[in-house]
């Protein structure tokens, strides 16, 4: 079975006051997280690769506790979250797929649970290639207000055979937010998307 | 009536023949049809974003149909779907919401038939050539796990500091070689959005 072999975690958080209109008392603040590891089957086609999903679950965990920790906030105060994974140049795409159950499960978990999908995008690209995640409302995933995203990055990485993963989440709404549509305060929270 | 004002349309298909060795066949592929349009709030903070929402109404349906008509695929062919927008600096992020969230997902899913999934969605700030990640989801139940994907898209000249780029993107496939296991395409129910 594979290890797990890291080499690098980056934890960036933004807060936003506001974008040309009026100023938040509170900012919106995104944070984002990302692993970079060794990628077990960069330069080859292996067929069963699920076997490293289990190994990938601890990592999920300790990086959605860093992100909470970045933002120093409780897991019930997270109102957003994605992930995604960026795919060194010897990789597939599907090693991107791996991250789905690991990192995703993992996020729940350290949030207690919520309902909704954990959005997602994935990637291969080479050093320095930014991924755009995507955010969603954590319990509903129709809720508009939380409709976002992260750009996130690391300008030595993925080297050809690693493996770059990433967690986000959000502490609110946009800064701005005036779109209309399902707002959080009107959530049922019960299957996830309304 | 066309309420964007449209500078530029880009259609892009991406087909992939050969992943990590192996030959796909058929090919997966995924289409990105993009707008790129004027801000008519740049600059300003305009409250009332009606005007983008209508915009985004016709974006919906004019990028949706264009995908499908790229890949040459029936509407009922379509397998996933996403879209996203990259706002030039003299425009707020908000205005990428005006556009994506409220219309433009009706007509979009009557170019690719039925759609019982959200449709998956990313925004930005950007600057002339800022490339965007577009996430995509299987189109009626987005548990599906063989059909999480992205597809990057970028315009050399776009979008400038009073313009926005609007992008959906269509597949008539999965990832090429899905192999992670969850909820497969032929599992779907295609009820609740969901599974």
């Amino acid at each position: 079975m594979p290890s797990v072999e890291l080499r690098k975690q980056v934890i960036s958080v933004e807060e936003t006051w506001h974008e040309g209109g009026p100023v938040a008392d509170v900012p919106n603040r995104r944070a984002s997280g990302m692993i970079i590891i060794k990628n077990p089957y960069a330069g080859k086609y292996v067929e069963d690769i699920q076997p490293f999903i289990e190994d990938l679950k601890p990592y999920g965990l300790s990086l959605a506790r860093a992100v909470l920790d970045a933002l120093g906030v409780e897991g019930s105060a997270i109102e957003g979250y994605g992930k995604g994974a960026i795919i060194g140049e010897a990789g597939e795409l599907e090693h991107g797929a791996l991250w789905h159950p690991a990192g995703g499960y993992a996020m729940r978990e350290v949030l207690d649970g919520t309902k909704a999908i954990v959005p997602s995008t994935k990637k291969v690209g080479g050093v320095g290639a930014r991924l755009d995640v995507p955010i969603t409302h954590v319990n509903a995933a129709y809720v508009r207000s939380h409709f976002d995203a992260v750009e996130v990055g690391c300008n030595d990485a993925p080297r050809a055979d690693e493996l770059a993963y990433i967690l986000v989440m959000s502490t609110g709404p946009r800064v701005h937010s005036r779109s209309g549509g399902l707002e959080a305060t009107d959530i049922k929270g019960e299957d996830g998307l309304k | 009536m066309s309420k964007a004002q449209i500078r530029k349309i880009i259609t892009v298909v991406d087909e992939v023949h050969i992943e990590m060795g192996k030959t796909i066949s058929p090919t997966t592929r995924r289409a990105a049809a993009i707008a790129v349009i004027a801000n008519p709030f740049a600059g300003s903070y305009t409250e009332d974003l009606e005007p983008l929402m209508e915009i985004g109404a016709e974006l919906g349906g004019l990028l949706g149909e264009r995908a499908v008509q790229a890949l040459g695929i029936k509407p009922e062919q379509a397998e996933s779907y996403g879209k996203a927008a990259i706002v030039g600096e003299n425009g707020e992020l908000e205005h990428a919401a005006a556009i994506l969230h409220p219309k433009l997902g009706a007509p979009l899913r009557k170019a690719v038939e039925k759609g019982a999934a959200l449709v998956p969605s990313a925004k930005k700030m950007g600057g002339p050539g800022t490339p965007m990640d577009v996430p995509l989801g299987h189109k009626d139940a987005a548990y599906v796990r063989s059909h999480f994907d992205a597809m990057e898209v970028r315009v050399n000249d776009a979008p400038r500091a009073n313009e926005i780029l609007v992008a959906v993107c269509v597949t008539d496939s999965g990832r090429p070689l899905p192999r992670v296991g969850g909820l497969t395409h032929e599992e779907a129910e295609g009820k609740d959005g969901l599974r």
